[in-house]
């Protein structure tokens, strides 16, 4: 028999007003995994992220995560069951310092343990720790991206989603993110799912991975058995995203 | 000499009382993005509130001093807690339910709420002017001989010491609230971003209900004090003092707290001073004016951030 995954998604529908953005997606992420989705700008990668987070809500079928119905439950109650989630576009908080967003990424865990995840996140990224008086809104945005993510660890996830980590980063920076979140999985068991654009690094990286089209899931595979697929090669790889 | 120093004195007490309701506008528009139009009404309301419990407590000018400074720090704190069940009620009421809507719906039902009120207090209580004798008199008398007892002699009454004291204190216990506790950066996070805000699990519509609560007890401060320095109010004071206090918001920058106190106390002695100096029934045509020339330049206001921000 299968073990129960952490985050099971059963054809799961968003719209936004009249519009279809998912329809009917089914993912598993299973414990310990690194799990990437892959699809071309607009396939609906972010909106399934976000919909897992209940911000939509899907219109219909399920999101179970440690065999409990999430679909319907408001975002700060699914958030406060060690799921966090680094969003598209990073989302800092302009005009608060770099140690406030950490402040916020531990708004609701327990605070014996702030020091102790503080010290993780600045081992993980050093550049944090120098930046810390310096306001979100003023740093580079590498250093954004290196705070989404910190700031995300600093709720002592179980689940961590990741939403396009290496968009508009230089390629330097970019292995070190992939490098970072290879890292927390392996030492700490993290579990990771990870929407790229990128797909190259991210089915490298990845233990398994989804494809998404328009909406729907259309391949999936462990990282290396998509790499090899033409059809991925031809969309995502050698050919170009377009 | 001592009529600038007199007229200084007169126009801080004003401001504090304009400074203290311009925080709840402030706040509110933040966090939200829209004005409170409500929030003179809530202010209004605590007068009331204050009003009615100094009366059931049987508070005079005869109580002894020691009774009647804890009888009103009693009122201020009931007053604070019952405003605040008004403000709070008025967000989950009207806008609350309208959040995600476009823009001018909530401004709508902002003006619904506020006439709302002003006929609740009217009808419940009377159009009536509410006078209440002086509880606190008497003050300090500076400066009578020292400039050669020509005449005059700059008066600062307790009450006076007592509005500013009180407003010092609050405002610098708030922004320590808001700088420095995790409620107060919860609420800055709503202010800069509310969906990032509960992708981190924070319940943003409790901290849009916690800002209202807060805004509301602040002009309930604001309605004691006004209450205990004019000693008469009516259904009807929400409105003019909404506007000084929401001109005083938009002078110091809008959603900028220290503008708030900065733009309450500049409303306060501009209308002192050009009432002092000037023509009385002008001293509004004043404020107005200043507040029209500084928004000429300054468009975000004193301490309003510009809108063009690196993200």
């Amino acid at each position: 028999m299968e073990r129960e995954p952490l985050l099971k998604v059963r054809g799961v529908e968003t719209y936004y007003g009249k519009i279809v953005a998912l329809r009917g997606v089914d993912i598993d992420v299973h414990e310990g995994e690194i799990v990437t989705l892959i699809g071309a700008n607009g396939a609906g990668k972010s909106t399934l992220m976000m919909t897992i987070c209940g911000s939509p809500q899907a219109r219909n079928g399920s999101i179970t995560y440690l065999g409990e119905d999430i679909t319907n439950l408001p975002t700060h109650e699914i958030m406060r069951k060690d799921i966090a989630q680094s969003p598209e576009g990073r989302r800092i908080f302009p005009r608060m310092s770099v140690m406030e967003n950490l402040q916020m990424g531990a708004a609701v865990a327990d605070p014996a343990h702030f020091h102790a995840d503080l010290e993780r996140v600045f081992t993980l990224f050093p550049r944090l720790k120098e930046r810390q008086e310096q306001r979100g809104g003023t740093l580079s945005g590498g250093e954004q991206q290196m705070l989404a993510i910190a700031r995300a660890l600093m709720g002592r996830p179980r689940l961590l989603l990741l939403d396009e980590p290496s968009l508009g980063l230089a390629p330097l920076i970019v292995k070190q993110i992939f490098d970072a979140i290879a890292e927390l999985n392996r030492t700490d068991g993290l579990t990771v799912f990870l929407v790229e654009q990128n797909a190259y690094h991210a089915l490298k990286l990845a233990h398994r991975g989804y494809v998404m089209v328009n909406g729907t899931i259309t391949l999936s595979g462990t990282g290396s058995e998509l790499l090899s697929r033409e059809e991925v090669k031809a969309a995502y790889l050698e050919g170009g995203r377009h | 000499m001592e009529y600038f120093f007199q007229q200084l004195i007169n126009g801080v007490t004003l401001g504090s009382i304009y400074g203290l309701i311009a925080i709840g506008y402030t706040m509110v528009y933040g966090i939200i993005g829209m004005i409170n139009f409500a929030h003179g009404d809530i202010f209004m309301v605590g007068a009331f509130i204050a009003l009615i419990l100094i009366v059931a407590l049987g508070i005079t000018a005869a109580t002894p001093l020691l009774l009647l400074i804890l009888a009103l720090v009693l009122v201020l704190v009931l007053a604070m807690a019952l405003t605040a069940i008004w403000g709070w009620t008025v967000e989950r009421v009207a806008y609350r339910p309208l959040r995600g809507s476009f823009r001018l719906a909530p401004l709508i039902t902002a003006i619904g709420a506020s006439i709302a009120l002003q006929n609740f207090v009217q009808i419940s209580q009377g159009a009536r002017n509410k006078p209440l004798q002086p509880l606190i008199s008497g003050g300090f008398s500076l400066s009578d001989s020292a400039s050669g007892g020509a005449g005059f002699a700059v008066q600062i009454s307790y009450m006076q010491i007592l509005i500013i004291v009180v407003t010092v204190v609050l405002m610098a216990g708030f922004t320590l609230l808001i700088n420095k506790t995790s409620l107060g950066r919860a609420q800055r996070a709503c202010e800069q971003d509310r969906k990032m805000a509960s992708l981190l699990g924070i319940n943003v519509d409790r901290t849009i209900s916690l800002t209202f609560v807060m805004g509301a007890s602040l002009a309930a401060v604001a309605g004691l004090m006004f209450l205990l320095y004019y000693g008469v109010i009516d259904f009807y004071i929400g409105f003019l003092a909404g506007v000084k206090a929401f001109t005083a918001a938009v002078l110091g920058g809008i959603g900028s707290l220290p503008g708030a106190m900065l733009g309450g106390l500049l409303i306060g002695l501009i209308e002192t001073f050009w009432s002092g100096y000037f023509s009385l029934e002008y001293k509004d045509v004043a404020a107005f004016s200043i507040l029209a020339i500084v928004l000429i330049f300054m468009p975000e206001g004193l301490l309003g951030r510009p809108e063009v921000e690196k993200v």
